[in-house]
């Protein structure tokens, strides 16, 4: 066996859990309904955003209209739906259903993200960030329901004062606010009006904090997504048009409540006199939430180095890096560039598209100790030459004049699928496919191997978000550094491996395809590639 | 360089229709269920042949024991500005409640006054469900720990009809116990 398969970080990386396989087969499923760009899966926080927008501008449009006084305020909901039907009810019901696609949403985001295990490591500042936005959503909803002071805000509003009056220092007098009609005032609620606006803002403040470690966050879905949503969420509201339950009456209380589960699924809770209960569970679950980037810690791999040596401050690295973990700061080693490369290890993903980046990866380098600008500790560049030329060399002592098939070296990415290495097929194995400098595809050719296999994930799939995209950009020189014009695009394929099988099917097309060397080179062109085979050996 | 993607090679028409209508179905679906679960299944808070009784009330309860008269000497080694003849405690006595519904005893609770020095007011609140339909209601209240007993009782039939509330409060100013 030549060129065996080695993973670069040492441990699996495949889908670890049942969870992780049966949700990526969902997602594979829907993307054949959706398209990849279209797969709402794919983008639950851009469709968040976009559901935050669709809330607010109707909520901006209904809060225009709305009276925030006591005995206002029910009557001016009222007339929006049964006066304006058309503009103002169907903001109405449209703010209600965005805003309970917000919650779903945000949900799924949450579970997709858990079950990826995507919440430790340098992730953690993504996830922590996330979960004060679940309460402050949650927060936004409930305090909207309050506002229309129905027969279901009174329940809100008698829940909520009971469930805080268990905490010292808020008490009774919380609840007797809501008690009476006369203990009720328009100053109180008014302010509940303005927390309505407040908390949404705060949350709005949170998402931004949410983001910012992530290099060009995706916050606006795909816009085939982005317009449907906004037309199933009218359709809805004119299907089933929100409404107001009767109006609030302290003195009585209805025995049946049209709930909102979405925003409303504890207050029961607190309306079966558990109050302390809810307490509980909130508390335990933020502090589980807040803490699961510790108490499963990712086995991670080393943050990539910056080698000064290697690195004349070009920036492709800076701008290449997903999660903006390059920064581009003044020169310390005197050497005449202007900047230099330094990595912020606590945001590293180890993904070494940064590596993939940096002009110094090429291996055409004639340097004894072979390192780039900025390297992979588990996945030096020298070592990936190293076992290139190994496999080249497999490839040669198999004797090349007698093998039947194309001899391939496969470039895989640790995330999917890989082919197994066999006779004429060495297989290199990368955290990312985006690691792979298109100057080894040259190399490997112009060493005299037949063709160059891209095992890539599937649109969309990428562990590290754009690492495919960006390796397909400098393949197609599209993208710096790219790949040389003069190399033969029909010796490269790059083949989105979702599964055993396409990954197999894939290879043995491209392989049967390919134009063996030695039948379609000239021989002058063999002798000098297996010369310069030859010479690379045992650098 | 070539891409290559293994995908059944239905024809493209069939593919195109079969995406459509999948789209169609699972964004219906999405909106069934955000229609269905924004005001269902419907939440029963009550009974259908229950009334609510609420009790609430906050106040300061009295003096938790009699002052005491300072003595002539006392008072003479006290600076001038603080010759108080009387030494009241600042601690308040506890309020205790006790609520029966047509004899038989329903509630029995005694609330502290708040503050780290608990001269502050005491203030409870309980939420009841009861049967709809005629009472007996009797309320008894104690808010001086130097009485045995009650100091202040209130009896009254209420008659709520289902769903409807009776408040129970407590107000030193209009008399003592109100029922609403
Ligand atoms: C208001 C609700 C939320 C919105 C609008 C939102 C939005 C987003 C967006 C736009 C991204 C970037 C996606 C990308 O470009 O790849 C993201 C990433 C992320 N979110 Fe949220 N999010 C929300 C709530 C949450 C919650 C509640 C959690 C979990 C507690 C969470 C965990 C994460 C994690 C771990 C990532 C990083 C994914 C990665 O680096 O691969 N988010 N979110
Ligand atoms: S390894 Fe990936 S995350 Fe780390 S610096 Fe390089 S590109 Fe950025
Ligand atoms: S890509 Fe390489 S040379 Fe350019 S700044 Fe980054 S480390 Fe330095």
């Amino acid at each position: 066996m030549m060129g065996g398969s080695v993973s670069s970080t040492g441990h699996d990386v495949k889908p670890a859990n049942a969870a992780a396989r049966l949700l990526h087969g969902v997602e594979r499923a829907l993307d054949g309904v959706f398209g990849v760009p279209g797969n709402p899966l794919r983008q639950l926080g851009a469709l968040g955003f976009h559901l935050f927008w669709i809330a607010t501008v109707s909520g901006v449009y209904i809060y225009a209209l709305f009276d925030t006084s006591i005995t206002g305020a029910y009557a001016s909901v009222e007339t929006m739906t049964t006066a304006q039907p058309w503009s103002a009810g169907l903001m109405r019901s449209v703010h209600r259903y965005a805003s309970d696609a917000f919650a779903v949403v945000m949900l799924l985001h949450l579970l997709r993200e858990l079950v990826y295990a995507r919440f430790s490591g340098f992730r953690w500042y993504a996830w922590v960030s996330g979960v004060p936005l679940l309460w402050l959503g949650l927060a936004a909803g409930i305090g909207g329901y309050w506002l229309v002071w129905d027969g279901l805000a009174q329940f809100i509003a008698t829940a909520v004062t009971e469930w805080f009056a268990v905490l010292p220092g808020f008490g009774v007098t919380m609840i007797r606010n809501f008690l009476v009609t006369d203990t009720l005032t328009d100053r109180l609620f008014s302010l509940l009006a303005f927390l309505h606006i407040g908390i949404p803002l705060l949350l709005l403040l949170g998402m931004w904090v949410h983001i910012q470690r992530i290099t060009d966050p995706v916050t606006a879905p795909h816009r085939v997504l982005a317009v449907t949503t906004v037309v199933i969420t009218v359709l809805l509201s004119l299907a089933q048009p929100a409404l107001s339950q009767a109006p609030a009456d302290l003195s009585r209380v209805p025995e049946w409540l049209g709930l909102d589960w979405f925003y409303l699924f504890a207050l029961p809770l607190v309306n079966r006199g558990m109050p302390g209960t809810l307490w509980l569970l909130t508390v335990a679950a933020t502090l589980l939430l807040v803490a699961l980037p510790w108490l499963v810690p990712s086995s991670r791999a080393p943050a990539a180095v910056v080698d000064l040596a290697n690195c004349n401050g070009c920036g492709r690295c800076f701008t290449d890096c997903p999660y903006g973990a390059v920064i581009m700061l003044p020169r310390s080693d005197g050497r005449r560039h202007a900047r230099e490369a330094v990595v912020e290890t606590d945001l590293c993903a180890s993904c070494g598209i940064c590596a993939g980046a940096c002009p110094s990866s090429t291996p055409f380098r004639s340097v004894t100790l072979f390192r780039t600008g900025i390297e992979m500790p588990q996945r030096p560049m020298g070592a990936l030459r190293e076992e290139l030329e190994l496999a080249i060399k497999g490839f040669d002592d198999a004797d090349l004049s007698r093998k039947t098939a194309a001899t391939v070296a496969v470039f895989a990415c640790e995330h999917g699928e890989c082919p197994a290495p066999r006779d004429g097929v060495a297989v290199l194995r990368l955290p990312c496919v985006g690691m792979l400098p298109p100057s080894f595809v040259e190399y490997a050719l112009r060493a005299g191997v037949d063709g160059v296999f891209v095992a890539a994930c599937s649109d969309g799939d990428c562990e590290f978000k754009s690492g495919d995209t960006l390796l397909r950009q400098r393949l197609a020189g599209e993208r710096e550094p790219s790949l040389r014009a003069s190399v033969a695009l029909e010796r490269v394929c790059m083949a989105q491996c979702a599964d055993v099988a396409a990954t197999e099917w894939a290879l043995a097309e491209f392989r049967a395809g390919l134009p063996a060397a030695l039948d379609q080179q000239p021989a002058g062109a063999v002798l000098a590639a297996k010369a310069f085979a030859r010479s690379r050996h045992h650098v | 360089m070539s891409e290559q993607k293994p995908a059944a090679q239905v024809g493209a028409h069939a593919a195109a229709i079969f995406r459509w209508a999948g789209q169609v179905v699972l964004y219906a679906l999405f909106a069934i269920f955000i229609g269905y679960f924004a005001t269902q299944p419907r939440y029963r808070q009550l009974g259908s042949d229950e009334a609510l009784l609420r009790l609430s009330f906050t106040h300061p309860g009295q003096i938790i024991a009699n002052c005491r008269e300072r003595g002539a000497e006392e008072l003479a080694k006290m600076p001038a500005n603080m010759r108080e003849a009387q030494d009241c405690p600042r601690e308040r006595s506890p309020v205790h409640v006790r609520v029966e519904l047509d004899g038989a005893p329903l509630y029995d609770e005694v609330f502290s006054p708040a503050g780290l020095r608990r001269d502050g007011a005491a203030a409870g609140y309980r939420r009841l469900a009861i049967s709809a339909g005629e009472h007996r209601l009797k309320v008894e209240f104690n808010d001086d720990a130097r009485v045995n007993g009650f100091n202040y009782e209130h009896s009254q039939t209420v008659n709520p009809v289902p769903g409807q509330v009776v408040l129970i409060d407590f107000s030193a100013e209009r008399g003592g116990i109100q029922i609403k």
